[in-house]
C-alpha cells in the first residue's frame, strides 16, 4: 500500500462523498426551514433514479443533461406533497410527522418495486468504463463529472438562498414563522417551495448518483440512513454542514474500507453518528438549538 | 392404520376425525389433516414449488421457476405425472415457512426449492416436522446435509463440495494452457454463501496442494452500492489473477470497477458462484464480459436431455438466460417425478423411500447419474469451467464436455473491441 | 355503573383468552402459525409500547433487543444446550444493559425527539453488522438451531416441539404481557411516565425523577422484547444479523401498535390482528393477480390513513363504539 493507493482511495472518497452531499443538502434545507425530518427522502431519491434511468433508456437523454427535468419534477412531487399532505401535520408531535413520512416512504419504495422490478438497473455511457490518469492517480471520469455537477448546484443553490427574493423570503421563514406572517409572507407557499427545492435537490442527486452505482428499489432505505448520518454530522439545517457531512461520510467509507475492513464500512459511519449525537448533537457546523 | 407414525400432536384431533376414512381408503393418514386421497400411481404428483419469486432474490427466482415449469411438457412425454402447486417465498425464510406449512395443508405430497439456503433450511424444518419429502434444487449450505434431515435430498453441491470441485478445476485449467500463475486475490461477498465458500477454500487451500497462493481475501458488504474501494485494494495486492465469490449485481460492479481502475489481470475467475454466467452481466458489461469464468455445475452440451431442454427453452424465453438455475430446477422436478413413479403412490412416507433409492443417469447436468447419500446429498455432481465466450456461458473443460477451448490468460481490458 | 362496564371488559377478555386457548382443537398447523404470528406481532408491540406508548420515548430501533435476545437464547443453546428459559435471562441482561447504554448517552446527552429515534436505529445497525462478522454466532453464515426430529415429544423446558406447544407459549406470553402493561400502568410509575409523556419539564418541575422513570421504562421494554426475540429464535430455528437486526423489522414492530392506537392496552393486539388479517388476505390476493408488493403498500397507505384519520389509533375509537369506558384505555 503505496502513497498513489491512499491518494486513489482519498480521491473516490471526496468525489462519491461531493454526491452524498449534494443528496443531503434537500434533507438539511427541509429540516432547517420547517423543522420536518424527510423520512421519505432515500425513496424520492431512488425515483429520481429511476427516473433518469428511464430518461437515458427511452429518450436517449444522459443523466447530467436530464438533471434538470428530473430536478424540475422532483420540484413538483415536492411542492405538491408539501401543499396537500405535510401541510396538515406541522403543528403535531414530531413523531406522527415522522411516521407520516415513514409511510409515504413505504408507498413509494413499493410502488416503484411493483413498477421496476427488484433487480438492478444501470445505464451504459461510453464514459461509464473510461479513466483519466495523471500520473499513479487513476480518477473514474464519470465520478469527476458527478462530482462537479454536484459541486456546481450546491453552488446554484447558495445563491439562490442568499441572492433572491424567494431565497430571502425562505430564510426569513426560517428564522421567525410568525414574523413572516405578519409583515405579509404567504408562509404555506414558501413551505411548499421550500420542500419542492429539498426534494430537487435529491432529484439532482439521484441523477448523478445513477451514474456511480446500480439502481434498485431497496436502495431507499439505505440513502435515507445515509442522508440522516450526513446531516447530522455536519448539523441539521446547516447547507455548508450538509457537503462537508457528504465529504467526511465518504472519506470515512473509503478509508476505513482500506484501512479495517471494506464489509464495516457502514458500521463505521454509524459509530461516527453515535458519536456526534452524543458529542455534539447539532452537528459540526450547525449552531446550538 | 400403524403407518399414522408421522402424525404429529398438533394435528391428531384432526386425524382422529379421518380416521374411519382412512382406514377404509387403505391408505395414510398424512400429517397436516388434509383430506384424503387414495394412493395410486394414476393420481399425478402434487409438487409444492417454494420459490423466491419476489423480494431481492426475485430475479433468480423468476429464473427457477421457468426451468420448473419449461421441463413439464417434456415430462409428460416420459411418462411421469406432476402438477405444480407454486408459492412465492417473498425471499424471506419466514414467509417460505408458512408457505411451505401452507402447500402441505393444501395436499402437497412434496416439496421442492428454494434457491437461498435461509429459506431451504427453514423449508427443511417443516419438512422434518412433517415427514414430508424435499428436494432442494439449489442451495449450498453445508447444514442441510449436515444436520441428519431424513426427508430432505439435495441435487446440487455443497458449499464445501462447490468449493472442492472449483478448486480442483484450476489446476485442469493451468495444465490446459499450460500457464500457472502463482499469486491470486480474493474478493468475496459477506453473506451467509460467501462466508459458507470462504471456509471451504480456506480449508481446501492447503489440503489440495494448490499451485498458487490467496495473497489477499477482501470481504465486501452485500448491500454495498459502490465497490471501487474494494477494487483498488485489490488491485494494491498486484495477484497474478482474481478469484470472485459473487451475486450477479456485485459481480457486474467488480468487474466495471476494475475496467475503470485498469486492473488487468490474467483471469477474472469464480470458483463456484453466481454472476459472471447471467445474460444481465454479459448485457451490462459487454466486450468487459468475455473471458470471464466460472467453475460451476453446469449443463451438460452432450446429453440429449440438456439439448432438447435448451431448444424448448430458446423458444420460449428468447430473451431470458438458459442458465444453472432452470437447469437445476428442471432435474429437481425430473427427480420428484421419478420418486413418484417409481413409487406408485402419494403417500409421503413411499415417496421418501423411492427418493433414497433414486438412479437416474440421463439427467441435464454435467456429473454421473442421480444418486443420494443417506444424507441426502447427491453424490455425482461435477463443476465445469464455464466460460463467457461470444457473449456466451461456454463450457470449455472438462475435455469430454467442453463446446471451445478455454482463453486463460484473457486479453486486456484496454484494446477490446 | 362503572363496575358494570369494568365487569364487561374482563368478560370479553376472557372470552377472547378461552377462545383463543381452545384454537388448536379446531385450527389446523397453517392457521396456528398464523395465529402465532398475531401474537408475536402483538406481544412485541406491546413491549415497544411501555418505551413509546407510555413514557414517550421513541425507539425505531426495537429489532435490536429482539436480535440480541434471539442471539443470546440460540447461541447458549447451540453452543452449550443451555435452556432457552435460562437463555432468556440472559437475553434480557444483555438487552437491558444495551438499553441502559443508550437510554443513558441519550438521556444525559438531552438527544430528544427524533434525534432520540435515530440513535436508535444507529445502535441497531451498528450491531447489525458487527454481529455480521462475529463467528460467534455465526456471522453472516447465520445461527442454526436444530429443528427437533419428527415425532419427538413437545419440550416445553427445551422449546423443541410442535406448533401447538409453540402456541400456547407465546399465547401465555402475550397473556402476561398485557397484564403486566395493565399492573404497571396502574402503579405509580404509569402515572409518572404518562406525565412525562405528556409534558416532561412539567414533570421535572413536579419533582418527578424523569431521567430514573424514562430509564425503567427502556429497561422495561428492552428486556420485553428480546423475550420475545428468544420465542422467534426458538420459532424460526435459523437467525441472520440481516433480517433480525433489519430497521424493516423495527419498523413492522410498531406498527401494528400505532394502527391499534399507541399508549392502549389492547391497540397492539387489535393493531397485530388487524395488519396480519390484511397481509394474508393480500398475499393471497397478490398470488390471485401476480403483483408482488401489494402488502407493504398497503401497510403504508393503512398508516397514513390512521395517522391522518384516528391519530390515536383504531383502539380508543372501538372502545366507544362498543361502549367500552372503563378507565380509559
Amino acid at each position: 500500500m503505496d502513497a498513489t493507493f491512499f491518494m486513489n482511495v482519498i480521491s473516490a472518497g471526496l468525489l462519491t462523498g461531493l454526491v452524498y452531499g449534494l443528496m443531503a443538502l434537500g434533507l438539511s434545507v427541509i429540516f432547517g426551514v420547517m423543522r420536518v425530518v424527510n423520512f421519505a427522502h432515500g425513496d424520492m431519491m431512488v425515483v429520481a433514479m429511476y427516473a433518469a434511468f428511464l430518461l437515458f433508456t427511452k429518450l436517449g437523454i444522459e443523466p447530467v443533461p436530464a438533471l434538470p427535468l428530473v430536478a424540475g419534477g422532483l420540484f413538483v412531487v415536492g411542492y405538491l406533497l408539501q401543499r396537500f399532505l405535510i401541510n396538515h401535520f406541522l403543528e403535531v408531535t414530531e413523531h406522527i410527522q415522522f411516521l407520516l413520512l415513514l409511510s409515504v416512504a413505504m408507498i413509494i419504495t413499493n410502488v416503484v418495486l411493483m413498477v421496476f422490478g427488484p433487480d438492478a438497473r444501470n445505464i451504459q455511457l461510453d464514459a461509464s468504463f473510461e479513466s483519466y490518469s495523471l500520473g499513479g492517480l487513476v480518477l473514474d471520469k464519470v465520478r469527476v463529472i458527478a462530482a462537479f455537477t454536484a459541486g456546481g448546484v450546491a453552488l446554484l443553490l447558495w445563491a439562490f438562498f442568499r441572492y433572491t427574493t424567494t431565497g430571502t423570503a425562505i430564510r426569513a421563514c426560517a428564522d421567525n414563522p410568525v414574523g413572516a406572517r405578519v409583515v405579509g409572507l404567504d408562509v404555506e407557499k414558501l413551505y411548499a417551495i421550500t420542500f419542492g427545492i429539498g426534494t430537487a435537490c435529491v432529484g439532482a442527486a439521484g441523477c448523478l448518483l445513477l451514474l456511480l452505482v446500480d439502481v434498485h428499489p431497496h436502495l431507499s432505505s439505505d440513502y435515507t440512513l445515509l442522508g440522516f448520518i450526513i446531516v447530522i454530522l455536519g448539523g441539521l439545517g446547516s447547507l455548508g454542514g450538509a457537503l462537508l457531512g457528504g465529504i467526511l461520510v465518504g472519506l470515512s467509507e473509503a478509508l476505513s474500507g482500506v484501512l479495517i475492513a471494506p464489509s464495516l464500512k457502514s458500521m463505521f459511519s454509524f459509530g461516527l453518528l453515535i458519536l456526534v449525537l452524543l458529542l455534539r448533537p447539532q452537528g459540526i457546523l450547525g449552531k446550538k438549538p | 392404520m400403524s403407518d399414522n407414525t408421522t402424525s404429529l400432536s398438533a394435528s391428531r384431533t384432526i386425524t382422529r376425525r379421518q380416521f374411519t376414512t382412512a382406514a377404509a381408503a387403505g391408505a395414510l393418514v398424512t400429517t397436516t389433516g388434509l383430506p384424503l386421497r387414495p394412493a395410486r400411481a394414476a393420481t399425478p404428483l402434487k409438487l409444492g414449488v417454494l420459490l423466491p419469486r419476489s423480494g431481492h432474490l426475485a430475479l433468480i427466482g423468476q429464473a427457477c421457476q421457468r426451468g420448473a415449469e419449461i421441463g413439464l411438457p417434456m415430462l409428460k412425454d416420459m411418462g411421469y405425472s406432476v402438477e405444480l402447486m407454486n408459492a412465492d417465498t417473498e425471499s424471506n425464510p419466514d414467509v417460505g415457512r408458512t408457505q411451505a406449512e401452507k402447500l402441505i395443508r393444501e395436499g402437497a405430497n412434496m416439496l421442492m426449492g428454494a434457491f437461498d439456503s435461509a429459506t431451504t433450511l427453514a423449508i427443511a424444518g417443516v419438512a422434518e416436522q412433517k415427514g414430508v419429502p424435499f428436494v432442494v434444487n439449489i442451495a449450498a449450505e453445508p447444514k442441510l446435509t449436515e444436520q441428519g434431515f431424513k426427508y430432505t435430498f439435495r441435487n446440487f453441491p455443497s458449499a464445501g463440495m462447490l468449493g472442492k470441485g472449483g478448486l480442483l478445476l484450476y489446476k485442469d485449467m493451468f495444465a490446459a494452457t499450460g500457464v500457472t500463475p502463482k499469486t491470486a486475490v480474493l474478493l468475496h461477498i459477506n453473506d451467509s454463501f460467501g462466508m459458507a465458500m470462504l471456509g471451504g477454500i480456506n480449508a481446501l487451500m492447503p489440503k489440495l496442494d494448490m499451485p498458487f497462493t490467496i495473497v489477499e481475501t477482501i470481504a465486501y458488504d452485500p448491500k454495498a452500492r459502490d465497490l471501487s474501494i474494494e477494487v483498488s485494494k485489490a488491485k494494491a495486492a498486484k495477484a497474478d489473477f482474481v478469484m470472485t465469490v459473487t451475486r450477479l449485481n456485485d459481480a457486474i460492479l467488480l468487474v466495471r470497477e476494475m475496467v475503470k481502475q485498469q486492473v488487468e489481470t490474467m483471469g477474472i475467475t469464480s470458483p463456484g458462484s453466481p454472476g459472471m454466467y447471467d445474460k444481465q452481466f454479459v448485457k451490462a458489461l459487454g466486450k468487459y464480459a468475455e473471458y470471464c469464468s466460472v467453475n460451476i455445475p453446469w449443463f451438460d452440451p452432450k446429453q440429449e436431455m440438456a439439448k432438447t431442454l435448451e431448444k424448448t427453452f430458446e423458444k420460449a424465453f428468447p430473451e431470458e438466460s438458459f442458465d444453472l438455475n432452470v437447469g437445476f430446477t428442471f432435474e429437481a422436478v425430473l427427480i420428484a417425478a421419478d420418486a413418484h413413479k417409481r413409487a406408485g403412490s402419494n403417500d409421503p412416507q413411499a415417496l421418501t423411500e423411492a427418493l433414497r433409492a433414486t438412479n437416474l443417469a440421463k439427467r441435464a447436468m454435467i456429473g454421473g447419474p442421480i444418486k443420494f447419500e443417506a444424507n441426502g446429498q447427491n453424490m455425482n455432481l461435477r463443476s465445469a469451467v464455464v466460460q463467457n465466450l461470444g457473449g456466451k456461458p461456454t463450457v470449455v473443460l472438462p475435455t469430454e464436455s467442453s463446446e471451445a477451448k478455454l482463453v486463460f490468460p484473457m486479453p486486456a481490458f484496454k484494446g477490446r473491441t | 355503573m362503572s363496575a358494570l362496564f369494568q365487569d364487561r371488559r374482563a368478560v370479553l377478555l376472557l372470552g377472547l383468552l378461552a377462545i383463543l386457548a381452545l384454537a388448536p382443537l379446531a385450527a389446523g398447523d397453517y392457521l396456528l402459525s398464523i395465529l402465532i404470528t398475531v401474537l408475536l406481532q402483538a406481544y412485541l408491540g406491546m413491549s415497544w409500547n411501555v418505551m413509546m406508548g407510555f413514557a414517550g420515548q421513541f425507539s425505531l430501533g426495537h429489532a435490536l433487543y429482539v436480535g440480541l435476545g434471539a442471539y443470546a437464547g440460540g447461541a447458549l443453546f447451540v453452543h452449550y444446550g443451555t435452556p432457552p428459559w435460562i437463555g432468556a435471562i440472559a437475553g434480557m441482561a444483555v438487552s437491558a444493559a444495551v438499553g441502559a447504554v443508550i437510554g443513558t448517552l441519550g438521556f444525559r446527552f438531552k438527544v430528544m425527539g427524533v434525534y432520540f429515534a435515530l440513535l436508535t436505529i444507529a445502535f441497531a445497525e451498528f450491531t447489525r453488522v458487527l454481529f455480521d462478522h462475529w463467528g460467534w454466532v455465526g456471522a453472516s453464515s447465520g445461527l442454526f438451531l436444530p429443528p427437533a426430529p419428527n415425532n419427538s415429544p413437545d419440550n416445553l423446558w427445551l422449546l423443541r416441539g410442535s406448533t401447538t406447544m409453540f402456541y400456547y407459549v407465546i399465547l401465555g406470553m402475550t397473556a402476561a404481557a398485557f397484564w403486566f402493561s395493565r399492573a404497571l400502568l396502574m402503579r405509580r410509575i404509569g402515572y409518572y411516565w404518562q406525565a412525562i409523556r405528556e409534558d416532561q419539564d412539567a414533570a421535572d418541575a413536579l419533582g418527578i425523577d424523569v431521567f430514573r422513570n424514562k430509564m425503567i421504562a427502556v429497561l422495561i421494554s428492552a428486556a420485553m422484547t428480546s423475550l420475545g426475540g428468544v420465542f422467534l429464535a426458538f420459532f424460526n430455528n435459523n437467525l441472520y444479523p440481516e433480517s433480525i437486526f433489519s430497521m424493516h423489522r423495527s419498523i413492522e414492530l410498531m406498527l401494528g401498535t400505532i394502527i391499534g392506537g399507541i399508549g392502549t392496552l389492547f391497540g397492539p393486539i387489535l393493531g397485530a390482528v388487524v395488519l396480519t388479517a390484511l397481509g394474508e388476505l393480500l398475499t393471497e390476493l397478490g398470488a390471485h393477480i401476480g403483483i408482488d408488493g401489494v402488502k407493504q403498500i398497503a401497510y403504508g397507505i393503512c398508516l397514513m390513513l390512521i395517522l391522518v384519520l384516528k391519530p390515536g389509533g383504531l383502539w380508543p375509537w372501538l372502545r366507544k363504539l362498543l361502549r367500552l369506558e372503563g378507565d380509559g384505555r
